[in-house]
């Protein structure tokens, strides 16, 4: 059975690239499940998909924890241990990346000693309305990956996955999975199926009994005040607003009105500053500001040059 | 007919719209909502006919559906979780009023804390309400359980509203291949509703909201729900005989895995007993001597087919994705009441409680359950029930709770 997981951030069309895959194994004869899995659905939060292709009937379900395949759309979610990427990774798992790193460099980062491929897929986007279609291109470079999938299949998957969108949209993806198709040529069949975990030779599971705890501890209760600055928002930013100083004109209100989650501060000089930790990233401010001082950068872009010089 | 991939959510849809349904009250809730956006989308488009009002509560959803059964029509609802709770009332309402219609639940964990991943705890707290209930494994199941739910409680032997579960995430959001029958193949097997002489008409006015005082009017009726809930049983059969006939798809009332041989075997509900299924595989490959026995019928229960099929076994686990609070798992109990006193009956029941919101059974602990299983049959006892818990999620429980801890602090000293 080949087992793939695909990760990604709200909105970076994982799902879609899960059926994308999904289908093109169907398409190619294989039994195939296919699966989003998210919590509280929202853009930009670490998402994942998952697909399973076998030649007979599928009896596993869930979340896959032994991966053939992993495919990371955006590869700022890599270090992120909340995102689970490499969970269940050993010497067996392709990880494919979207990155503009090389593969070496992800090996050493990582200490993994499994096969790594990159797809500099973002190396091609200048247009940010390009982004969407990072789902298709990762499903097309897994479909090459594990080489049982043809040219044509996984065209007419992706034709049968975007139907409803036309045949511009259909256009664009295919030109971009294909693309992707075709540069993995040298990896493909790379990825190859494993079997199920033997009832024989097993690792244990250590079941331990759960003890009585008083309801003051063990009641679902928060007991604390104004307690959702603990969560990091902004871990779910696919873009940043970088403010342009020099640009600013200290007006002191609009950006920080119009912020809607109330993490743009002004200083007694009127100048804001955003706060990095819990801005979403939902470009409000970048919309509103009269004299345009706020651009939005990837975050990818941001976090590599270290643009802003602020956490994360 | 067409082979496709289809989530469990688009199959119980495809469900409804080969039933022939005429009218669908709905209310949004996760995992559920995409149930009733495809059946909106299509009746929109002009797809399928039909009629679908959105309510505002479930609890005026379910008064609508049994309300427009009444009338002879046929009616679909889907709903999940703290919806079914909130529709709770009105599910034993309309179930007394012996109005017979399809209602989808999609299964999650109730509130508190709440959650929307999947277990059994809603389905059960609707296990007395008079709705019978179909649980099923696969999206294809789905598919065809919405049909054969029709059939079963439109029948004059039975006359009552019939559930069909699936389970959120694990089949609601999963796609799988899927037969979809052709319209005509479909309808010729759902037929249409004959309403008989119940069949409310404003023209003719009659009231479902009968008040009886002193408890023997109060007892025949319920009596009457309870006796038509039983005939289910032998018309479940048929049906499912006759569905076997025409699609060549085979849903007896309790599916039995391999249990023929078996000395041990595994007894659970719903779509993780695929994954048993596929752990009863890889133990017989080890040289175990195990099956699975999945009911898909929970109301009514099917005792009897279960004591045959019990009847000289070792030893049984029933894995519960439910937990009734200071008793256990609910399947547990109704299996040990269907079994006790019975001749042959296995000497060893043992409980597993697991896969509460939405907590995975992994390959390992099905093997590790048949082994506990088989140490307990050896000793002769039947052991405590056991919490699928393990030392790895204490820690990291007690990890979020020193984060808790922490946290307090931080933000009390920021005060």
């Amino acid at each position: 059975m080949y087992r793939i997981r695909f990760h990604g951030r709200g909105g970076q069309g994982m799902k879609t690239a899960s059926r994308i895959l999904g289908n093109a194994f169907f398409g190619e004869g294989f039994e195939v499940q296919d699966a989003p899995r998210y919590g509280a659905e929202r853009r930009g939060a670490p998402i994942f998909a998952y697909v399973r292709a076998a030649r007979e009937a599928i009896d596993e379900r869930g979340i896959i924890t032994r991966p053939d395949l992993v495919i990371v759309a955006d590869d700022t979610l890599v270090p992120e241990p909340a995102s689970g990427v490499l969970a269940g990774v050993d010497e067996h798992t392709v990880l494919l990346i979207n990155t503009m790193e090389s593969a070496n460099v992800w090996r050493h980062r990582l200490n993994i000693s499994g096969p790594v491929i990159t797809l500099p897929a973002s190396a091609d986007v200048e247009d940010r309305a390009e982004l969407p279609y990072i789902g298709a291109t990762c499903a097309g470079a897994g479909a090459r990956l594990v080489g049982v999938i043809g040219r044509e299949t996984l065209a007419d998957a992706i034709r049968l996955e975007l139907a409803e969108h036309g045949a511009g949209v259909i256009e664009r993806n295919q030109e971009n999975a294909l693309e992707a198709y075709d540069r993995m040529e040298e990896h493909a069949g790379t990825v190859t199926e494993s079997g199920a975990t033997s009832a024989v030779d097993y690792e244990r599971p250590e079941w331990a009994e759960l003890p009585f705890e008083a309801a003051r501890i063990s009641a679902p209760t928060i007991y604390a005040a104004a307690n959702s600055v603990e969560v990091r928002t902004g871990l779910w930013r696919t873009l940043r607003p970088v403010i342009d100083h020099e640009r600013c004109n200290r007006c002191w209100w609009v950006c920080s009105t119009f912020c809607p989650d109330g993490v743009i501060a002004v200083g007694d000089d009127g100048s804001p500053s955003i706060d990095y930790d819990h801005c979403k990233g939902c470009m409000i401010c970048v919309a509103m500001c009269p004299p345009h001082a706020i651009e939005a950068v990837p975050e990818q872009e941001a976090q590599h040059a270290g643009t802003a010089g602020e956490a994360p | 007919m067409t082979r496709a991939l289809l989530t469990g959510n688009a199959a119980a849809a495809w469900g409804a719209r080969l039933s022939g349904v005429d009218y669908v009250p709905a209310f949004p809730i996760t995992p559920q909502t995409e149930i009733i956006e495809t059946l909106a989308c299509w009746i929109d488009n002009g797809e399928m006919p039909g009629r679908l009002v959105t309510l505002d509560s479930e609890h005026s959803m379910i008064t609508a559906a049994g309300a427009a059964a009444a009338t002879g029509v046929r009616v679909f609802s889907a709903t999940s979780s703290q919806g079914l709770l909130y529709a709770m009332e009105m599910l034993y309402t309309v179930a007394g009023w012996r109005a017979p219609f399809v209602l989808i639940n999609v299964s999650r964990g109730l509130a508190s804390p709440i959650t929307l991943e999947s277990d059994h705890n809603d389905i059960m707290a609707a296990r007395d309400s008079g709705f019978l209930q179909i649980h099923c494994a696969t999206c294809q199941e789905v598919l065809d359980s919405t049909l054969l739910a029709y059939r079963l409680g439109e029948d004059a032997r039975v006359r009552l509203p019939v559930i069909v579960n699936l389970d959120g995430f694990y089949l609601s959001f999963t796609r799988e291949p899927v037969e979809i029958p052709e319209a005509e193949q479909g309808s010729r097997f759902a037929g249409t509703f004959d309403p008989e002489n119940m069949r409310f008409r404003a023209t003719t006015p009659e009231s479902q909201a009968v008040a009886v005082l002193g408890g023997s009017p109060y007892s025949y009726f319920r009596y009457e729900i309870h006796l038509a809930a039983e005939n289910a049983l032998t018309v479940y059969d048929e049906l499912a005989a006759e569905f076997a006939g025409a699609f060549g798809r085979d849903y007896p009332a309790v599916e039995a895995y391999r249990t023929e041989d078996a000395e041990y075997i595994l007894v659970m509900l719903g779509s993780f007993a695929t994954k048993a299924q596929g752990a009863v595989d890889r133990l017989r490959d080890a040289g175990w001597s195990i099956g699975l026995l999945r009911p898909r019928l929970l109301r009514p229960f099917p005792a009897a087919t279960l004591q045959r099929l019990l009847a000289g076994k070792k030893g049984v686990a029933v894995i519960d994705q439910n937990l009734s609070m200071g008793r256990g798992g609910v399947l547990h109990t109704e299996l040990l009441a269907a079994l006790y006193g019975q001749a042959h009956a296995p000497p060893v029941v043992a409980s597993f409680i697991g896969g509460l919101g939405g907590r995975d059974i992994s390959a390992e602990e099905f093997y590790e359950m048949a082994d506990a299983l088989r140490r307990a049959t050896d000793e002769g006892r039947t052991p405590p029930p056991r919490l699928l818990y393990t030392r790895d999620e204490i820690r990291e429980m007690r990890k979020l709770q020193a984060v808790a801890h922490v946290e307090r602090e931080e933000l009390n000293e920021r005060r």
